[in-house]
């Protein structure tokens, strides 16, 4: 294979660039450091493209089928018999997909940051970060072996929270980053829990080997032998996919997501749009050989996956920091694409549902970091990240307004941008597996229209209430608008793509059937949805804040996210700390450590009581002596016979 | 290469230090002696693979020995297996870190330097002993200095906590001892009791006699490693110490106490080893989690990081108390791996007292606005102790986790599922303490003027870090340095019993 | 010579012997108590030589013996002397029960 061994140097490039620019950046590249990351990532970039190029039209298909191709692999930490880690490249559709949007969003990310973060004192250590996350997730993607996924997944966690909390001196950044961390960890024991029981059954880490030894000859042992009445397999399938929740903030694990975006627009853009929150999908794609073989695992992950995407567009119609609101569009899509893999089958027309899921990371990675990108410029700008200091900012920023626009309209399913193709199928998929599932989407996706045209009308229409100062509003650097022109145009054409022919979860090209009937019922919820959001938000009106007086309480709770951050305030405040921890820490202050300076102070105490017999008296001394003689005597006299 | 230059080369620069004059020529001696030192293990370590890969395959290299009190059987006898590699390299890192960082000791820095280069003599010797009273006697040397370190060079409670820490150690050698005085008089080669390892292993120790000497041979090396419930000395002991002594307790003495669990207790008792696993077992979850719950409520930096030692040390015993062969191999990496972190966190623990005068967590905040280089290696640090894939930390916990999965009882399940569940909770605390004393907003304007870390510190920490990240990205060199050593403990273990 | 029975000679030796024991628990003045350590030495060495001379009066190991103690006492009688005169120069007094610094 060494005609692909090229292939390890897309992540290794990034990894280059964390090692220079963390140990040197700070002090000898400064303000340059942004450019070295950058030309870096173009290589990389270039790379994976390549990569592409040679996997779909070259050498990928064999006999019309996409064949997954282990580019690199070698053994990095064995255990015994079978169970090894390996560090490796698979080269399937999927992986070679997110080879080239990671790398591609994160080069746009680059070069916007070299506009957005300019003259950040700490800005070579942004680009490190940047470039280990880009690493992190590129490891990720192409991992061979299901502890690489896991140890990667744990590097992508770690730049996350590096980032999320790169203005450390704000106590919220900190404090969101540390959250993240935390939620995603306890999410990740699930994760590892898994990966122990699915590679005791399937007898190997390694994920090809692993699905073929399960679905061939350990088949009957892992769903036979169970736990609380489930089979292994629904058991490991699921703690892996609590793992996947949480990095893809599914409910009730998506806590994280909205608090992480204390961190610098680009980089919500980069991790919590378009790359590391999907990595949850991904896994579920990676095994999804293994979710077919049981509905109870593939059941979980529709209903996670429905709930968070209903939950999450409710609450972002309620929401008035525009980066929490798209925090929670991402959550309601990344939904999206969950519940598409729950309702997929594995093979011919029913996985439709993996391919949809799939086609709509790939166009969401591109209007979702379009739309962070859109908004870091508008924060860039504004200085604030609230709704209500904005408003008309059209006639400022011409190129964010129009690429926003684009954006909005791909996310709210409006032919012919990106987003409406991708939603298309999933809703088809959906239709075809399960009618209560479709009619939730469908619900959802009018009411994404809605939010999201909430938020444009509100940023760029309608006139704030604060006047803004007209003659320092400048859009920003060329560096900075050229990243959401690309993308914009992305956003106009990825949707053509065909993506099925390249996509589908067996290998064999997916003939995509556009049905214009279908989509009218979708597309006409968007249309309502946008109209609505017209009505309401493009001029200053009483409208929208006499409808949430009259919705009460339902609103306040959504507003206030439905209490689920409170819920788990109690129970790791109250119960974990004071519960489990506080007695902890006293039992071993005083009971375990208590006994060991009990035994001190008793030996203490008996000396003590003993010590009267070192009197100093020589004479007494002299006494004890005599006395000792003649009881010694007497014993030798009398009893020793 | 002859092993006793080991202990040749401290006991010299033991005797440099005190010709020496002035505390310039006394930490130069000692750096001297521990860079050499450094570079010996490095030659010993590669030394130990050519001669592994030129086909060697006796259980330890590079024997030595001679006799020593003949009518009792008492021989030094030396030699090295993967093993002790291993724990010698580690060891020399962080003794030349120690040194580095009491650069500007001033407090009677003969001594505290003569203590510290004293202490590592007895690790080294322990290490390298093939005899089990040589052995015994090194652990002792190791002992001896620790109160006199914490005693006088100590903060706080000092006192208290030497003589906490000196009188269960001291109970710890003492069932050491007994354990040891057990096997002695078990084993007869040509109608005289041996001390030797290996007329010890040979010999199988008779069931009964296992069953009454494994418990204090463990406990007694357990004491020194944390185990649960005898683990309060680490507190106290680590918060007391001065930097270069913390790290040297944690990083090397604690080790001694795992290094003696597997290679005294287990190897030469295995039958009773597995009778006793399940106690093990249940007392090194407590340890894990129970270290771990603690953590989280402390607020003084070297208590964190003590406690968390407790939990981490777990791990070592629950590797040695699972008893297969990737276990075990996860115990030895985990002891390789906290040894180095340990050391890196006290450090960098030591860095920030001697600069803020503070350890608590709440009143630290912002370090890295002032010290970016020291509060980059205390979050590294944390990071491998909380697991990070790349850093060593990660390597030795999943190699316990895989390998106590493989057994595949349910008891044996429920216990991995509580050790992997700590890793949880280590982010927690772990995170907490960098969220409030690294970042965050400054809480001192008095800190504002502290300056970072000088070329000593940054030297100290490099070479722990290179040491982490070397087991984190390559871990394979590590553990086909250390297979043979675990195959021959296996091998014991799978015996099979004559009687 | 021979008349004088084993036992009459023994009485004085026990009498001695606690005369000795006697002056070593009463007195307090480091001297007497000396002097009293001596009594009880000699009653010591009459013991050796009578049973020498009456229980195997073809051996002298008792005689050795008494030289031995007479020897050992002359030294030690010496020494405790010369540790007297230190305590009275510290102390100020060759009082017993003053000099009781090591105790507990």
């Amino acid at each position: 294979m060494s005609y692909s061994s090229y292939i390890a140097l897309i992540p290794l490039i990034p990894l280059a660039g964390f090692t220079i620019l963390g140990l040197f950046g700070r002090k000898y590249f400064k303000q340059s450091s942004g450019v070295i990351g950058t030309l870096l990532l173009l290589v990389s970039t270039g790379l994976a493209l390549y990569t592409a190029y040679q996997y779909f039209f070259v050498n990928g298909k064999v006999d019309g089928v996409y064949q997954p191709i282990t580019a690199v692999k070698y053994t990095w930490l064995s255990f015994s018999g079978n169970m090894s880690i390996d560090m490796g490249i698979i080269l399937d559709p999927i992986s070679v997909m997110m080879l080239v949007v990671v790398t591609f969003v994160s080069l746009m990310v680059h070069i916007f940051s070299l506009g957005y973060m300019k003259g950040e004192e700490r800005f070579a250590t942004y680009y490190a970060f940047l470039a280990l996350f880009t690493f992190s997730m590129l490891g990720l993607v192409v991992s061979t072996n299901l502890f690489q996924v896991y140890m990667f997944w744990e590097l992508v966690g770690v730049s996350s929270y590096l980032l999320i909390g790169f203005y450390y001196d704000k106590p919220s950044a900190v404090a969101a980053a540390k959250k993240a961390f935390v939620v995603t960890r306890f999410a990740d024991l699930g994760f590892l829990i898994g990966i122990l029981i699915l590679a005791y059954y399937g007898n190997s880490l390694d994920i090809k080997t692993l699905v073929e030894n399960i679905n061939s000859t350990e088949l009957t042992t892992i769903t036979t032998a169970s736990f609380f009445g489930i089979s292994a397999l629904t058991w490991g399938l699921t703690l892996v996919f609590i793992g996947g929740a949480g990095k893809s903030a599914m409910f009730p694990l998506h806590i994280w997501l909205p608090d992480a975006m204390e961190g610098p627009t680009p980089v919500s853009a980069l991790i919590h749009a378009a790359t590391m929150v999907v990595a949850g999908v991904y896994l579920v794609a990676r095994l999804f050989p293994l979710f077919t073989l049981t509905q109870a695992a593939l059941n979980i992950v529709t209903f996670v996956g429905l709930i968070s995407a209903l939950l999450a567009a409710i609450i972002a119609c309620t929401q008035t920091d525009i980066k929490r609101i798209l925090a929670y569009s991402t959550m309601s899509q990344i939904g999206y694409m969950m519940f598409a893999l729950g309702v997929s089958g594995y093979t011919g027309e029913a996985e439709l549902g993996y391919t949809a899921s799939m086609f709509h990371l790939f166009t969401h990675a591109f209007f979702k970091s379009l739309l962070f990108l859109g908004a870091g410029a508008v924060i860039h700008l504004i200085h604030s990240n609230e709704m209500k200091d904005m408003g008309g900012l059209r006639k400022y920023m011409p190129i964010t307004h129009l690429t926003f626009l684009i954006a909005c309209l791909a996310i709210a399913g409006i032919p012919p941008f990106a987003g409406f193709f991708s939603k298309e199928e999933i809703l088809l998929a959906a239709y075809h597996s399960n009618k209560l599932v479709y009619g939730i989407a469908l619900f959802t996706s009018g009411l994404t229209a809605f939010y999201m045209f909430r938020l444009y009308f509100s940023i760029f229409w309608r006139t704030s209430s604060s006047s803004l100062g007209e003659t320092h509003l400048h859009e920003g650097t060329v560096s900075m608008k050229m990243p959401l022109i690309i993308l914009g145009a992305c956003t106009l054409f990825a949707g053509f793509i065909p993506f099925g022919k390249y996509v589908s979860a067996d290998g064999i090209p997916l003939e995509s059937h556009f049905d214009p009937v279908f989509s009218i019922a979708p597309v006409a919820l968007g249309i309502g949805g946008i109209l609505l959001a017209l009505w309401l938000y493009k001029k200053e009106s009483e409208r929208s804040s006499r409808i949430a007086t009259a919705l009460g309480g339902l609103y306040k709770t959504a507003y206030r996210k439905f209490y689920i951050d409170e819920i788990y305030m109690f129970i790791t405040k109250k119960i974990i700390f004071n519960l489990i921890g506080r007695p902890a820490a006293w039992i071993d202050r005083n009971i375990v450590d208590g006994a060991m300076n009990g035994i001190a102070w008793t030996t203490g105490k008996v000396s003590v009581m003993i010590k009267g017999i070192q009197s100093g008296k020589v004479q007494g001394y002299a006494l004890y002596f005599f006395g000792g003689i003649i009881v010694l005597a007497m014993i030798f006299l009398y009893l020793w016979k | 290469m002859n092993l006793s230059l080991l202990i040749i080369l401290p006991f010299i620069t033991l005797l440099g230090i005190l010709l020496a004059r002035g505390l310039k020529q006394v930490r130069t001696i000692a750096l001297a002696g521990s860079a050499l030192q450094l570079l010996l293990c490095l030659a010993l370590f590669y030394l130990y693979r050519t001669e592994r890969s030129g086909g060697k395959n006796a259980a330890f290299l590079f024997e030595d020995g001679y006799v020593w009190y003949r009518p009792l059987g008492i021989n030094y006898h030396v030699g090295v297996d993967g093993i002790s590699v291993a724990m010698i390299l580690m060891t020399a890192f962080v003794v030349i870190a120690g040194v580095l960082v009491s650069w500007k000791m001033e407090k009677m820095y003969k001594e505290f330097f003569f203590l510290l280069i004293f202490l590592s003599l007895g690790a080294y010797g322990f290490f390298i002993s093939l005899d089990l009273f040589t052995l015994f006697f090194f652990l002792e040397l190791a002992v001896i200095p620790k109160f006199l370190l914490i005693g006088i060079w100590g903060s706080g409670k000092k006192e208290y906590s030497a003589m906490k820490l000196a009188l269960m150690l001291m109970g710890g050698s003492a069932l050491v001892f007994v354990g040891l005085a057990g096997l002695y008089f078990n084993t007869t080669v040509n109608g005289a009791h041996s001390f030797d390892l290996f007329d010890v292993a040979n010999q199988q120790i008779p069931i009964g006699a296992q069953r009454v000497f494994f418990p204090f041979a463990f406990v007694g090396f357990g004491i020194f490693t944390a185990l649960f419930p005898f683990h309060t000395w680490v507190p106290d002991g680590h918060s007391s110490a001065p930097t270069a002594a913390s790290m040297f307790l944690a990083g090397i003495s604690m080790k001694l106490g795992g290094y003696g669990c597997l290679r005294v207790a287990t190897f030469l008792m295995p039958e009773a080893a597995k009778e006793y696993s399940t106690i093990i077992i249940v007392l090194a979850c407590i340890a894990i989690l129970y270290g771990a719950f603690a953590t989280m409520m402390q607020t003084d930096l070297k208590y964190i990081n003590a406690y968390s030692s407790v939990s981490h040390c777990g791990f070592i015993l629950l590797g040695i108390g699972i008893l297969t062969r990737t276990a075990i191999n996860g115990a030895v990496i985990q002891m390789v791996s906290h040894g180095l972190m340990t050391a890196l966190f006290f450090a960098a623990i030591g860095m920030i007292y001697d600069r803020t005068h503070s350890r608590q967590v709440a009143q630290l905040g912002g370090l890295m606005k002032m010290m970016p280089f020291i509060s980059t290696v205390f979050v590294i640090a944390g990071l491998c102790s909380l697991g990070l894939p790349g850093l060593s930390g990660f390597v030795a916990e999943m190699t316990v986790f895989m390998g106590s999965w493989e057994k595949t009882d349910i008891f044996y399940r429920i216990a991995t599922i509580i050790a992997c569940a700590s890793i949880v909770v280590t982010a927690v605390y772990i995170l907490r303490v960098i969220g409030s004393a690294i970042m965050g907003p400054v809480r001192n304007n008095e800190y504002l003027r502290l300056k970072d870390a000088g070329w000593n510190e940054k030297l100290a920490a490099g070479l722990l870090i290179v040491g982490i990240l070397a087991i984190g990205i390559l871990p394979f060199y590590l553990t086909e340095l250390i297979n043979p050593g675990t195959d021959v403990i296996m091998n014991a273990i799978n015996r099979v019993v004559g009687n | 010579m021979s008349d004088i029975p084993v036992s009459q000679i023994l009485f004085v030796s026990i009498a001695l012997f606690f005369i000795g024991m006697y002056g070593l628990f009463t007195r307090r003045n480091l001297i007497t108590m000396l002097m009293s350590i001596e009594l009880i030495l000699n009653s010591v060495n009459i013991n050796f030589v009578v049973f020498n001379k009456y229980l195997y009066p073809e051996k002298l190991d008792g005689i050795f013996f008494t030289i031995f103690i007479i020897a050992i006492a002359a030294a030690e009688a010496a020494i405790a002397i010369a540790i007297i005169i230190n305590l009275y120069r510290s102390h100020r007094s060759i009082d017993v029960e003053d000099a009781s610094e090591m105790r507990y």
